[in-house]
């Protein structure tokens, strides 16, 4: 059952093939020999697991179910669930227990999917290799020396060496869609405000969104149309109806007109992965696509501008983290101060820590112009760019990432290396934009992801797009070695 | 944009976190390191741009002033390091 995509899961539940107590119990079992290899889930949530599996067969028996009843999920650790730890991968919060849900994951309750655990990632989001989670690294389930991406590393791991259908993630610079290229997936950032970030805790607010993790299009189609809509509870989200994102997957995209921005195809590709782009460049020309050189010429400004950007807003949403309300509080502190400093240099991890200082110093007085607002306007241009290229094509593809995934290790002493790693993903945030990551074939034995993006609330035209592509190549139903 | 030490032990006690002393250095080379990405930025001309708040020009929402809210307070002082009669306990502070 392991390898069925979410389609093909609903099927068997609602014919009565199967029950999802035994999907469940299947899943939960496979994670318990195979996990330890890859170090992937953070808290299984066994018991939990097993009783909405038994609601969701009386769901399903009664008629009242959705496409998601009784499909199991696994949530990035980084979404406030009730009476199961949240960690967000960080010692701060190792021993904190949400007292309510965030929205995504109320709403995939709602609709009656099984979580079946919490997902391994980089400390508070902050990372592009989930090296920096305080519970160990995870590991590439098609190469175990290299990294998984990040941050959502170990929802990617986990949905690549098919623990679960789907999986949650949120992408604040690239952090579903480079670890989904990495370990050979599919994933979408929706467009900023389309999924409520309510109960998701905050990293970067004006950058963070959450979306699916899962195998193909047509199974993100499904996920997202239960993720998304308005929330009154987070201030940022729009309201604006959701579409029902399946509806268009077959749509013919003859004429569809491409852009290639020529500012993702520079000496910094590597060639493997160049290679692939290309591949996939002319399977979409048989299929009737209309390529056109697109110029976005601030692109290489998008890195600087979002390494001011997110720690700004880090060293203020985590000033929340004081010893006192929740978390993390160290022992025996002497006066107020000390108990504030302990808690927060004990309880943080080094890449956290370097991001609340720039942050802190681009905030404080007298850097305020030359750090946060200069990198303010700079993303205008970054966003005009993309509006004017808009205005002439009606997606853009790159590949998601300069290179495959890279050893574990390689980059962690270089903290400016890491951050290069989301070179091709980062802009797309910056602007609001909603973009995909699909698998495109490999290069040095290892997975390479196109990148789709699409205007603002396009996500219904970018799965259309990526499914033609999934009708005409197996790429995303490639399974690791020793996980088939 | 080069940072040094007393740079860095400003930045941490502004930033309330307790750094230890031999990673200072460390910390004074990556946050030099990270400042000089940015400065990148600087090679900009930016007059005139208006600075970009929402990618949609979105503004802040509205609602009546009415009570939406319920007391939680116990339920989220469950999770709480240290509480005692509904108040967080913190070392004293006024002596």
């Amino acid at each position: 059952m392991h390898t069925m995509s979410i389609v093909e899961l609903a099927a068997g539940l609602h014919q009565g093939e199967f029950s999802s107590e035994e999907l469940t119990r299947s899943l939960l079992a496979r994670i318990k020999n195979l996990d330890p290899q890859l170090n992937s889930l953070v808290t299984l949530a066994e018991e939990q697991a097993i009783d909405q599996a038994r609601n969701a067969d009386q769901r399903l028996a009664g008629g009242d179910a959705t496409t998601l009843t009784g499909i199991p999920v696994i949530q990035k650790d980084i979404f406030c669930t009730q009476g199961v730890k949240t960690s967000c991968g960080s010692r701060m919060l190792d021993n904190f227990i949400s007292p309510y849900d965030a929205t995504v994951v109320e709403k995939l309750n709602q609709a009656g999917s099984v979580m079946l655990g919490k997902a391994n990632m980089d400390e508070f989001a902050m990372g592009s290799s989930n090296e920096t989670s305080f519970y160990g690294p995870v590991k590439n389930p098609w190469n175990p020396e290299t990294v998984p991406g990040g941050s959502s590393g170990g929802s990617a791991a986990a949905v690549a060496a098919r623990f679960a259908p789907f999986a949650t993630g949120t992408d604040t610079g690239g952090s579903i869609r480079q670890p989904t290229a990495l370990c050979g997936i599919t994933g979408l950032k929706p467009t900023y405000g389309r999924v409520s970030r309510y109960g998701m805790i905050a990293f970067a607010s004006s950058l963070d969104q959450a979306g699916p993790m899962t195998r193909s299009a047509e199974d993100a189609a499904i996920v997202l149309g239960a993720m998304a809509g308005f929330d009154v509870r987070d201030s940022t989200s729009i309201d604006k109806p959701v579409p029902d994102y399946r509806a268009n997957l077959n749509d013919d995209i003859r004429g569809l007109r491409v852009g290639l921005p020529k500012q993702y195809f520079t000496e910094g590709l590597d060639s493997g992965v160049g290679d692939r782009i290309a591949d996939a460049i002319d399977v979409y020309k048989k299929l009737g696509v209309e390529f056109v050189d697109i110029d976005l010429p601030n692109t290489h400004l998008a890195v600087p501008v979002y390494y001011v950007v997110a720690p700004a807003e880090c060293s203020s949403n985590l000033s929340r983290f004081d010893g006192v309300r929740f978390g993390y509080r160290c022992e025996n502190p002497k006066d107020l101060e000390d108990l504030y400093k302990r808690s927060r240099g004990e309880g943080f991890g080094a890449e956290v820590q370097r991001r609340i200082m720039i942050g802190t110093y681009a905030l404080s007085a007298g850097y305020y112009d030359a750090y946060y607002l200069k990198s303010q306007q700079i993303r205008r241009l970054i966003r005009d760019d993309f509006v004017r290229a808009f205005e002439k094509v009606d997606v853009i593809m790159s590949p998601t990432s300069p290179t495959v995934a890279f050893k574990l290790g390689e980059k962690t002493a270089d903290p400016v290396s890491m951050y290069l790693s989301d070179i091709d993903t980062i802009a797309v945030n910056l602007a609001g934009l909603p973009g995909m990551s699909i698998p495109a074939g490999f290069a040095h034995d290892l997975p390479v992801g196109l990148q789709i993006i699409g205007n603002y609330f396009d996500e219904a035209r970018l799965l259309n797009v990526a499914h033609m592509y999934q009708l005409e190549t197996d790429w995303h139903n490639r399974i690791p070695a020793g996980f088939e | 944009m080069s940072l040094d030490r007393k740079d860095v032990e400003r930045i941490a006690h502004l930033a309330r976190l307790a750094i230890n002393e031999q990673d200072i250095p460390d910390y004074a080379h990556n946050l030099s390191a990270i400042l000089e990405l940015v400065e990148q930025m600087n090679a900009v001309d930016t007059t005139d741009v208006v600075p970009m708040a929402h990618p949609l020009d979105a503004h802040q929402r509205l609602r009546e002033d009415e009570v939406s809210e319920q007391d939680q307070s116990s339920l989220f002082q469950s999770v709480a390091p240290q509480v005692e009669q509904g108040l967080y306990l913190v070392p004293k502070v006024i002596e």
